[in-house]
């Protein structure tokens, strides 16, 4: 018991997390690995997003507990576990007329008190956060003038100025375009790779989970179907059984993980297509 | 270091970063941002101003240095009365309202995220006037029973629509339309009672729903002293935690905020001044909604301004009573004309923006 505590800082017994009465989650054990980049996945309505915010304490179990470094998460001071465990939520709003290093700044919080308002220590941790994330240019910029990838890296910079050793982030990717969406997950993954943090997030791309993911938890019905490294768990049978699609499964020729390629719709004009696609690419042959 | 030119219509003057000062003593630092102490103190000298031109001014006109060497007890007999009898009182109560309705109109517009989230706006003012116009129509009460009444009234209006518009966290829009919809519920509930009344109370209830500072004494700036001197440090404190929650609940509560506690606390901090004022002066109007506004855009930083706020209010309410007694002298107007006429074209300006912003 003693040791499993001290191979995993968070993890979830007999979670069971609900909205009024409907019950999303229930009687689910898991466990997050440190220092793993963690990567939740599943169709909408599978309680991916739910679990993320019961992890994070912003949602109180209805039986179960979330267990941080082997205390309740709940018995924990908030400053306390805001010092350990950062979230990044979907969507976060940016007050009126903010600038990035004042959003940046608010990182801080936990670190200070009324009478601690700002220090030497917050000023390092707020400059590396802007560094890592290459915002530093737009320090002095207002954040609701920046496009979307940059607002993004801005509150990436947020979260790592809270310098929590673990880190979920709810759908970092979505309302950006595809390659905003890469540079947000490189920058994932060298955080992951460079200071040794443990990241949890939830994807709806299962492509981008399979290629970034160290360890895949797969959702359904707020129980997880499969867990452990993509190349070891998705197989075309998974996929099927968690998000009802028929695909097949390549290896991804950058990456080397499993690629997830949707079955073609069964229509003469498909068919067509690709009769024609062969037939180009063996004239270039 | 890029900066942009402002152009979006956001509260900005200058592109440069603010410049923060540090106050430390040992392992206590609070931070100050240049820019906002520069605006509090030239906020607090145009106070002054306008003080020693509202002590001066009236029927007997008293000159600025004999108007402060009376301050400093050392002024003739007949000045000392005039000032310390007469118009102290009424300066005081103006300043000290204008002080109340200022952090509770920054208050409520952080936690609304809106600047029409103001209590003015969202019924409170209409409360406190129902509560007054019962012991003034029905009961035939005091002055001091209206006051009593229009606190009573102000504050069940303000925990009516704050338990109606709560659904898991307040939204801006929502408060800002429940509050808007009990006003109107209680506008006309108020226009009743008027056609109830006799001619002389309705005259008298009239006055007192304009908002007016005439004939303040020493008996009405206690009260609202004291309420401050409890309120304001609460109101300073939650002023820092207000612009976490200001991020959202998640954020907020992911950096170790407290959300429903701060929020809870912030309003009864917010009614509590509020109904004070609204007690102390009748129902002003357009001070708690303009009074964070302009301090925002002095200041340009988001987020409540707390002191500066405050010290608006002040400038605002003071000047406007200058204003309403000064303009058509030697008829005195109820300083809720002045405040409403300003305000009436402060507001359609807001709401014209807010309607353009949203079309985009």
């Amino acid at each position: 018991m003693a040791k499993e505590t001290w191979m995993s800082r968070l993890r979830a017994e007999n979670l069971t997390l609900a909205y009024d009465r409907r019950v999303i989650v229930e009687d689910l054990d898991i466990t997050i690995p440190d220092r793993s980049l963690t990567v939740i996945v599943g169709a909408n309505g599978s309680g991916k997003s739910t679990l993320l915010r019961g992890l994070s304490r912003m949602l109180t179990p209805a039986a179960g507990a979330v267990l941080l470094d082997g205390s309740q998460i709940r018995s924990l001071p908030s400053k306390e576990v805001a010092r350990r465990l950062g979230l990044l939520p979907q969507g976060p709003i940016a007050p009126d007329g903010i600038t990035v290093t004042d959003l940046v700044s608010r990182g801080r919080y936990p670190h200070q008190g009324v009478f601690r308002q700002w220090s030497a220590d917050d000023r390092a941790a707020v400059d590396t956060a802007m560094r890592a994330t290459q915002v530093t240019d737009l320090a002095d910029r207002y954040v609701d003038e920046l496009s979307g990838g940059q607002r993004q890296r801005v509150w990436l910079a947020m979260a790592l100025a809270q310098q929590t050793a673990i880190l979920l982030l709810d759908e970092p990717t979505t309302f950006l375009d595809i390659a905003h969406q890469i540079e947000v997950l490189d920058l994932c993954a060298d955080l992951h790779e460079q200071q040794g943090n443990t990241l949890v997030m939830v994807l709806h791309d299962l492509n981008h989970a399979c290629r970034y993911a160290t360890h895949l938890i797969a959702m359904k019905d707020g129980a997880v179907l499969a867990q452990g490294l993509p190349e070891e768990i998705v197989t075309a049978e998974l996929v099927t059984e968690v998000f009802g699609l028929a695909c097949r499964i390549i290896t991804d020729p950058e990456s080397g993980t499993p690629l997830i390629i949707p079955a073609a719709r069964n229509s003469s004009r498909s068919q067509a297509r690709a009769g024609r696609r062969v037939d180009i690419a063996q004239e270039r042959v | 270091m890029t900066t942009t030119p402002p152009t979006s219509t956001h509260p900005r003057t200058t592109g440069r970063p603010a410049r923060i000062l540090l106050a430390r003593s040992g392992r206590v630092s609070v931070a100050f941002r240049s820019r906002s102490l520069w605006v509090c103190a030239g906020l607090l000298v145009t106070t002054l101003v306008i003080a020693v031109l509202s002590l001066g001014t009236g029927d007997f006109v008293i000159s600025p240095s004999n108007v402060l060497r009376t301050l400093f007890g050392d002024g003739a007999t007949k000045d000392t009365f005039i000032i310390h009898t007469l118009r102290l009182p009424r300066l005081l109560t103006a300043v000290l309202v204008g002080i109340a309705l200022g952090i509770g109109g920054t208050l409520f517009q952080s936690l609304s995220r809106n600047p029409l989230g103001s209590p003015d706006i969202i019924g409170f003012n209409t409360g406190a006037a129902t509560g007054a116009l019962f012991v003034i129509l029905v009961f035939h009460g005091t002055a001091n029973q209206t006051a009593v009444g229009s606190l009573i009234g102000g504050v069940a209006t303000a925990l009516l629509v704050y338990v109606l518009a709560i659904t898991r966290g307040v939204h801006g829009y929502r408060l800002i339309l429940v509050g808007i919809g009990v006003a109107a519920i209680l506008t006309s509930v108020n226009a009743y009672l008027m056609t109830r009344a006799g001619l002389r109370d309705a005259q008298g209830a009239m006055v007192w729903l304009t908002g007016s500072l005439n004939g303040r004494s020493w008996e009405h700036v206690r009260p609202i002293t004291l309420a401050l001197v409890l309120l304001v440090p609460v109101a300073l404190w939650l002023g820092r935690d207000l612009r976490f929650l200001e991020l959202g609940d998640d954020t907020a509560g992911a950096l170790g905020l407290k959300a429903e506690r701060t929020r809870l606390l912030a309003v009864l901090v917010g009614v509590g001044l509020t109904a004070l004022a609204t007690a102390s002066a009748g129902p002003i109007g357009f001070i708690a909604l303009s009074a964070p506004q302009v301090a925002r855009r002095l200041t340009g930083v988001p987020g409540p301004n707390v002191v500066p706020s405050a010290l608006t209010g002040a400038v605002l309410l003071a000047a406007a009573d200058l204003a309403a007694q000064r303009i058509f002298a030697p008829t005195q107007l109820p300083v809720g004309v002045m405040t409403g006429a300003i305000g009436g074209v402060y507001l359609a300006w807001l709401l014209s923006r807010e309607w353009r912003k949203r079309r985009g």
